[in-house]
């Protein structure tokens, strides 16, 4: 290694943004609509589903038969680069911790390449859970403050979904969604005669053309691997391409964030980063600092940026930075179902994902546990892949096969028999469960560990408490009902106890992490004010699942795109006033 | 363009190549054109195309004989039958040599299992698995095929054989053939309308007045 050199951008930017998944996408595309100079900065390489994506492949185009590899964790097909760990990146769990399961992608878009497309609106009660239930705090902010951007991002981006006037899962600007899956009849039916509502899920993908610039669905079910015609939402192709067609917006790829600059007022001015092209490290900056980076990423980058001004890391005199990170709960189940053995062939690949899910039904008031979860379901005759047909002598000596009674397990032409005969037949549903944040579940920094770049990483310290316990039991119990009642039969994940937390998955292992960097009317609880600003430093916004203060039992993403756009527009109001 | 004759889509394809997808639903023909071999390294990062190189130009896992009891057993678990080829037409046992080293964990169940079952032909036909006759390979392989039926001192076959049903069954039907065999029917740009009419009526379900009202529909009627 030669001699080390900052290497400072000379350009002044109005805004720099880390990460271009959906906060940090949203932000850059209204900043650069607005006509104000933006520089994105973003960890991974250059992304375009249109070119990238491994859309319509067939599983013998992959050596590994679109296996996972730890590149892929989702499969070879997947649309994410890396995800439970990155070569050079480590992070360390605290003494005591659940082990924690951290996702992180590389690459212009993030995780919306390849994320489930489940585009819920938190409703009105999800902002104030304190004054429902007493734990936890309420939003600074509630539904009204948030509803004309869900309305706006409705439009902007496109999600199907059908008018239920549900209480607390609001109605919105919808698509028409696709009909029922036959499975997904068979579950509409048992569920809605056991008082459970199963309706048209809400996902972000065009059953019907928006604009010119994108192509409506095909329905090839393949939404993880990333859309070529753009026939979903990915912030690469749906926000961070447009944003760069204005011609306002500089994109440095493969850019790993050190920490946010601040002057001697303790202002944030701009971001190094290490080029990892070069290896050189650079500054950038800008009138405001929007971090992006991911919930604990964004916690990572301001804990990092300690100064005179800062000495407890940027963004933090509150102490709470990396604090009260919670992920959705998960529990799941699958089975068969005999009454679909040796079912006839056609093609239901349908749009990635499901058709139609349960929203939370329940009053938790009768309930041992605070807060609610929804269901997710799948099944059917889909692409077969790595696994395919594995573990073949747990079910071929259990029924009778066309009639004939058979040995467990087996070989030849009989074989080859029984797996036809039980294609299509799976069954299963999870649920995705609101966590009451906590103070004691924190990210900090490792006093010990850096990463390839020398960069602090983080350490994790999380539990789960018994009211995600009470609810995974409560998950479990339901599905099991369900499945039986159906004519199921449950082949894995009917036999969890307490002793291993009824299923309950890792906190992070849902991928919906928040909280890290909440918001709040209280400078002394919380890190933002109600616009996402930090409390102690007015140039410096966190626009991605950090500033939540709680996620409800919805999907994150379309909330994380509301609140960047109503930041993004009181950024360009603010300037306008000379007040950033 | 009237939508619901056509779905034109310019694609651009992996190599810069121009893939052109047209789906007609009213003749229910579904084409795709595509102008050059998708490469599969086509979307790989680099980590992954390193990787890749390491693994496809390393020394091969497998010798020359235990490759040949692989395919002798391939074959056995999925042999050509009235609706599709065999395993090694299918090319299963490259897969399994890619596999092992893709999946290092598999690498000593299996060969320690190839080893295991090369003692017990020994041992019951003082000769290698590759020499004896056909009914002699079957005869033991019945005794290791049937878990609930296999004798104790047989478990350790029985767990490897189990290894390999799995490899061979998700080799064969991840193939062209294999997929083909199952009668997998997606992976092509088409329009969902729901599940057909026939299907509907043999399991007794109908769509709701609400869901034919509100749900895309795509009339196949019109154009």
């Amino acid at each position: 290694m030669g001699a080390l050199q900052v290497k400072k951008e000379s350009k002044k930017y109005d805004a720099v943004i880390v990460g271009s998944g959906a906060g940090g996408g949203m932000a850059a595309y209204v900043l650069a609509n607005a006509g104000l100079k933006v520089c994105l900065i973003e960890a991974g390489p250059n992304y375009d589903p249109a070119i990238h994506s491994s859309q319509l492949k067939n599983p013998w185009e992959s050596p590994r038969r679109g296996a996972s590899t730890k590149f892929r964790p989702f499969g070879d097909f997947d649309g994410c680069f890396w995800g439970w760990q990155i070569d050079g990146e480590p992070y360390t769990m605290k003494e005591g911790s659940d082990k924690w399961d951290w996702w992180r992608a590389r690459m212009i878009g993030g995780r919306t390449n390849h994320w489930g497309r489940i585009s819920l609106r938190f409703g009105p009660k999800d902002f104030k859970r304190r004054s429902i239930d007493g734990l936890g705090d309420d939003w600074p902010i509630g539904y009204e403050d948030v509803k004309p951007y869900y309305d706006k991002i409705d439009k902007l981006i496109g999600v199907f979904g059908s008018n239920e006037g549900l209480p607390n899962d609001p109605d919105g600007i919808f698509l028409p969604p696709p009909k029922p899956r036959l499975h997904e009849l068979m579950i509409k039916k048992t569920a809605t005669g056991m008082g459970i509502p199963v309706i048209p899920s809400r996902l972000s993908i065009l059953t019907k053309p928006i604009n010119k610039e994108r192509g409506a669905c095909f329905y090839c079910a393949q939404c993880g691997r990333s859309c070529k015609v753009y026939g979903d939402f990915s912030s690469s192709s749906v926000l961070v391409k447009p944003a760069v067609l204005t011609g306002n917006i500089d994109v440095i790829t493969n850019a790993m964030a050190r920490e946010v600059l601040t002057n001697a007022e303790g202002l944030a001015t701009g971001v190094s980063f290490i080029k990892k092209d070069d290896g050189m490290e650079y500054q950038v900056s800008g009138r405001v600092v929007i971090l992006a980076a991911s919930t604990c990423e964004t916690a990572r980058l301001l804990l990092n940026s300690k100064s005179t001004r800062h000495p407890n890391g940027l963004a933090n005199d509150s102490n709470v930075v990396g604090k009260y990170l919670h992920d959705s709960t998960g529990a799941a189940i699958g089975g068969v179902l005999p009454q679909l053995f040796g079912r006839k062939r056609y093609n239901e690949d349908g749009v990635g994902g499901m058709h139609v899910y349960t929203p939370w039904w329940l009053d938790n008031k009768k309930l041992d546990f605070p807060r609610g979860y929804h269901i997710e379901y799948w099944g059917g005759m889909s692409q077969p892949a790595y696994g395919f047909g594995f573990g073949m002598q747990g079910l071929n000596g259990q029924y009778q096969i066309n009639g004939k009674t058979k040995p467990a397990g087996g070989y030849g032409a009989s074989l080859k028999e029984d797996v036809r005969f039980f294609y299509g037949a799976g069954v299963g549903m999870a649920g995705r469960g609101e966590a009451v944040p906590n103070i004691n579940n924190y990210c900090e920094i490792d006093p010990n560990v850096v990463d390839k770049y020398g960069i602090p990483v983080l350490r994790f310290h999380t539990k789960h408490s018994d009211y995600e316990i009470k609810q995974a039991k409560h998950m479990k119990e339901t599905f099991k009902e369900i499945l039986h009642n159906m004519g199921a039969v449950i082949t894995w994940g009917g036999d969890d106890t307490a002793a291993n937390n009824y299923g309950l998955s890792n906190p992070g292992n849902i991928i919906h992490e928040a909280g890290t960097v909440r918001m709040g009317s209280d400078t002394k609880t919380s890190a933002l004010n109600k616009w996402s600003q930090a409390h102690d430093c007015k140039t410096l916004f966190c626009v991605d699942g950090s500033q939540f203060v709680s996620q409800a039992d919805k999907n994150i993403t379309w909330t994380i795109l509301a609140l960047s756009m109503r930041t993004s527009e009181y950024i360009i109001e603010e300037m306008k006033k000379q007040n950033l | 363009m009237d939508r619901r004759k056509s779905i034109k889509t310019l694609l651009i394809g992996a190599a810069g190549t121009g893939v052109l997808v047209e789906a007609c639903k009213q003749s229910d023909k579904q084409e795709v054109i595509t102008s050059g071999t998708a490469s599969v390294s086509a979307d790989r990062m680099q980590e992954e195309k390193d990787y890749l190189t390491k693994l496809e130009s390393g020394p091969q896992f497998f010798s020359a004989d235990e490759m040949k009891v692989i395919a002798l057993l391939s074959d056995i678990i999925m042999p050509k039958d009235a609706v599709s080829g065999s395993a090694t037409e299918a090319k299963v046992p490259e897969f399994i040599e890619f596999i092992v080293k893709d999946m290092p964990e598999h690498q000593t169940p299996i060969r320690g299992g190839l080893r295991w079952l090369e003692m017990q032909s020994f041992k019951q036909f003082n000769q290698s698995f590759a020499d004896v006759t056909d009914q002699q390979r079957i005869q033991l392989v019945d005794q290791i095929a049937y878990p609930e039926k296999a004798a104790p001192d047989m478990k350790q076959g029985v767990s490897f054989f189990n290894l390999m049903r799995d490899l061979v069954t998700t080799g064969f039907y991840t193939s062209e053939m294999g997929v083909k065999d199952l009668g997998y029917m997606g992976n092509v740009p088409n329009q969902w309308n729901g599940v057909p009419e026939d299907v509907l009526k043999q399991y007794g379900y109908a769509y709701s007045e609400r869901e034919l009202k509100e749900c895309v529909s795509y009339d196949k009627a019109a154009g």
